[in-house]
């Protein structure tokens, strides 16, 4: 009798347990399963959205890959995505371990201050630099050039113009928050180890290379993880930026506007779909390589020393 | 000798805080920036050298956005669809998370492991037939065809199993068990009071994103009456001729109560969103 009940008090806990998870499961089935596998699907048909679907085989996949602009689309997201995020990691890193020293005064109002960038929204960030670096001569970007003697530069519409505002804006508002998360990195590496290193006759970039570097992997892996996927995924900074043009220039459109433009702007939902598919590879490929040579990071130090 | 290494040391701390000063104003030189040009005609931009104080004309530059896009409506249309996104999310995640970290059930590693996995899907795979999907049942130019999407955290529940197997002690939940407590009223009255710090935690990060999200709301948002604030601002910048002094004010007007509100909790906020990515 007794047995019985507390089996029915286990099979209780089950239903309330598979109650409990359900909500997520059911839409993620509505809104994240069936749209994943409907891409799949429409990957494979021609299809304007309102008509009837026909079946092309590999025909979509082939369109976008003989595409000039897609290439063209690949080569800017790659191009920005470098010279956005990787200069981050290096600042991150520089300013999280200035951040993490002891004897610094107003610490908590400069953390504040370096990560406030991160609150804007992109809309907002690609608004206010649109106007910082826009076309006119007399912009405030080309009035700094031309302290520094230097051709004030068409920002939107000139090849290496767009990329850069561009990358300037992505660093501006990530920079912080990557410094953030290297600052709670550094926060949990023990003060003694470089105390005992400063004693064996360490200097500040021996510590750096030997305890920091190493012993920050995980947050390094897990911000390198992030930026190239959020670096493939680029689209509001360059839509917002270039308005009207965004979708007729093609100095700075990236993968996700091409799929979009394919969409919504040609309504070739085919093409775009395969266009999906493509990114998602991108993206693993990407984020795989990267995150194996950040794992790379630091190895041989730790080889030689052990 | 000892003054050699004092001097070197003081270098350094002279070169640090220059470092930090200078980042420091350029992260916040843009917010001033903004707040300059939200109140100068948009000829101040062709001035040389370049305009750096406000101006008189905060009120029209602001009654120009107010002519061009619904701002109001737009702030509000965001607020709800925040508050409501954020409500819905702290809701599932806290329940799965419940579940999954104090109950035994068949496939839970398997489960748990699937919702992990559906983190790597990159939400442009599904925006096609979410988009048919929305469409098809009449939810375009709606706010409830942009909030379902956003119900989608598998980061919530992760965060949620987390916190709830650290702080939620087993023989608390055993005992209520044995005064005869159903596992909803648990889970109500027990595990929630215990989990509220992480309900701000997520809740910030989940508000947040929500906020900032751009390529879904412009996507279903095409009636100005609809538009959330970032697809109201981003249509300021669609004619040829761009007005910059109205453009920047509605960039500030709409980046003002986020700037408040974190120079207000600042400290929570940067906790949150490191726990949200470090965890």
């Amino acid at each position: 009798m007794w047995k019985r009940k507390y089996r029915s008090e286990e099979q209780k806990d089950k239903i309330s347990a598979y109650l409990y998870i359900s909500p997520f499961f059911i839409i993620f089935a509505i809104i994240g399963l069936y749209p994943a596998i409907f891409s799949l699907y429409l990957a494979f048909q021609r299809w304007n959205g309102l008509g009837e679907m026909e079946f092309v085989g590999l025909r979509n996949f082939t369109i976008v890959l003989q595409d000039p602009v897609f290439w063209k689309s690949v080569y800017n997201t790659i191009v920005m995505g470098l010279m956005g995020t990787a200069p981050q990691l290096v600042v991150g890193i520089i300013l999280a371990f200035i951040l993490n020293q002891t004897y610094l005064k107003f610490k908590n109002t400069f953390r504040a201050m370096i990560f406030m960038p991160y609150i804007t929204s992109m809309v907002a960030v690609a608004l206010v630099f649109g106007v910082f670096f826009s076309n006119n001569e007399t912009a405030l970007a080309n009035y700094v050039l031309n302290i520094f003697g230097l051709d004030p530069v068409s920002w939107k519409t000139s090849e290496w113009g767009a990329k850069i505002a561009i990358s300037i804006m992505v660093f501006w508002r990530w920079v912080g928050y990557n410094t953030i998360i290297y600052l709670a990195g550094l926060q949990s590496i023990p003060k003694s180890l470089y105390e005992a290193a400063r004693i064996d006759g360490a200097n500040i970039l021996q510590q750096l290379r030997y305890i920091t570097i190493p012993l920050l992997k995980p947050f390094i892996i897990l911000t390198v993880f992030f930026s190239t996927v959020g670096a493939l995924q680029l689209f509001t900074e360059p839509t917002v930026f270039l308005g009207n043009a965004a979708f007729s220039r093609t100095e700075a459109m990236t993968i996700v506007m091409y799929l979009y433009r394919d969409a919504f702007n040609l309504q070739s939902f085919g093409t775009a779909s395969a266009t999906a598919i493509i990114l998602l590879a991108l993206i693993i490929i990407f984020s795989a390589i990267n995150t194996y040579l950040s794992s790379g990071l630091g190895k041989k130090e730790r080889r030689a020393k052990s | 000798m000892s003054t050699a290494r004092q001097k070197l040391e003081s270098l350094k701390k002279v070169f640090m805080y220059g470092f930090l000063a200078v980042v420091s104003l350029i992260s916040i030189f843009p917010f001033y920036w903004m707040f300059v040009m939200a109140t100068r005609p948009s000829a101040a931009y062709n001035s040389i050298p370049p305009t750096m104080t406000p101006g008189d004309r905060l009120v029209e530059n602001f009654q120009a956005v107010l002519n061009k896009i619904p701002f109001f409506g737009a702030l509000w249309n965001t607020f709800v669809l925040c508050v409501v996104v954020t409500l819905v999310v702290l809701l599932i995640s806290s329940l799965a998370g419940f579940a999954f970290a104090k109950f035994k059930f068949p496939g839970k590693n398997v489960l748990f492991l699937a919702i992990l996995l559906t983190m790597i899907i990159p939400p442009q795979l599904g925006l096609i037939p979410q988009y048919y999907l929305v469409s098809k049942f009449h939810l375009l130019d709606t706010l409830l065809g942009v909030m379902i999407v956003f119900f989608l955290n598998p980061l919530g529940i992760f965060l949620m199993r987390q916190y709830i197997s650290n702080s939620v002690p087993d023989e608390l939940i055993e005992a209520a068990k044995l005064d005869g407590c159903s596992n909803f009223k648990i889970f109500r009255s027990i595990v929630l009071p215990i989990i509220l710090p992480a309900f701000a935690t997520l809740g910030i990060i989940v508000f947040t994103a929500t906020w900032g999200e751009f390529l879904w709301q412009f996507t279903v948002l095409r009636d100005p009456a609809s538009y959330t604030i970032q697809v109201a601002l981003s249509s300021l910048n669609t004619t040829n001729n761009v007005d910059f002094g109205m453009v920047m004010s509605g960039v500030f007007w709409a980046t003002l109560p986020l700037v408040v509100v974190f120079l207000m909790f600042n400290k929570l906020f940067i906790s949150s969103i490191t726990e949200g990515s470090v965890k």
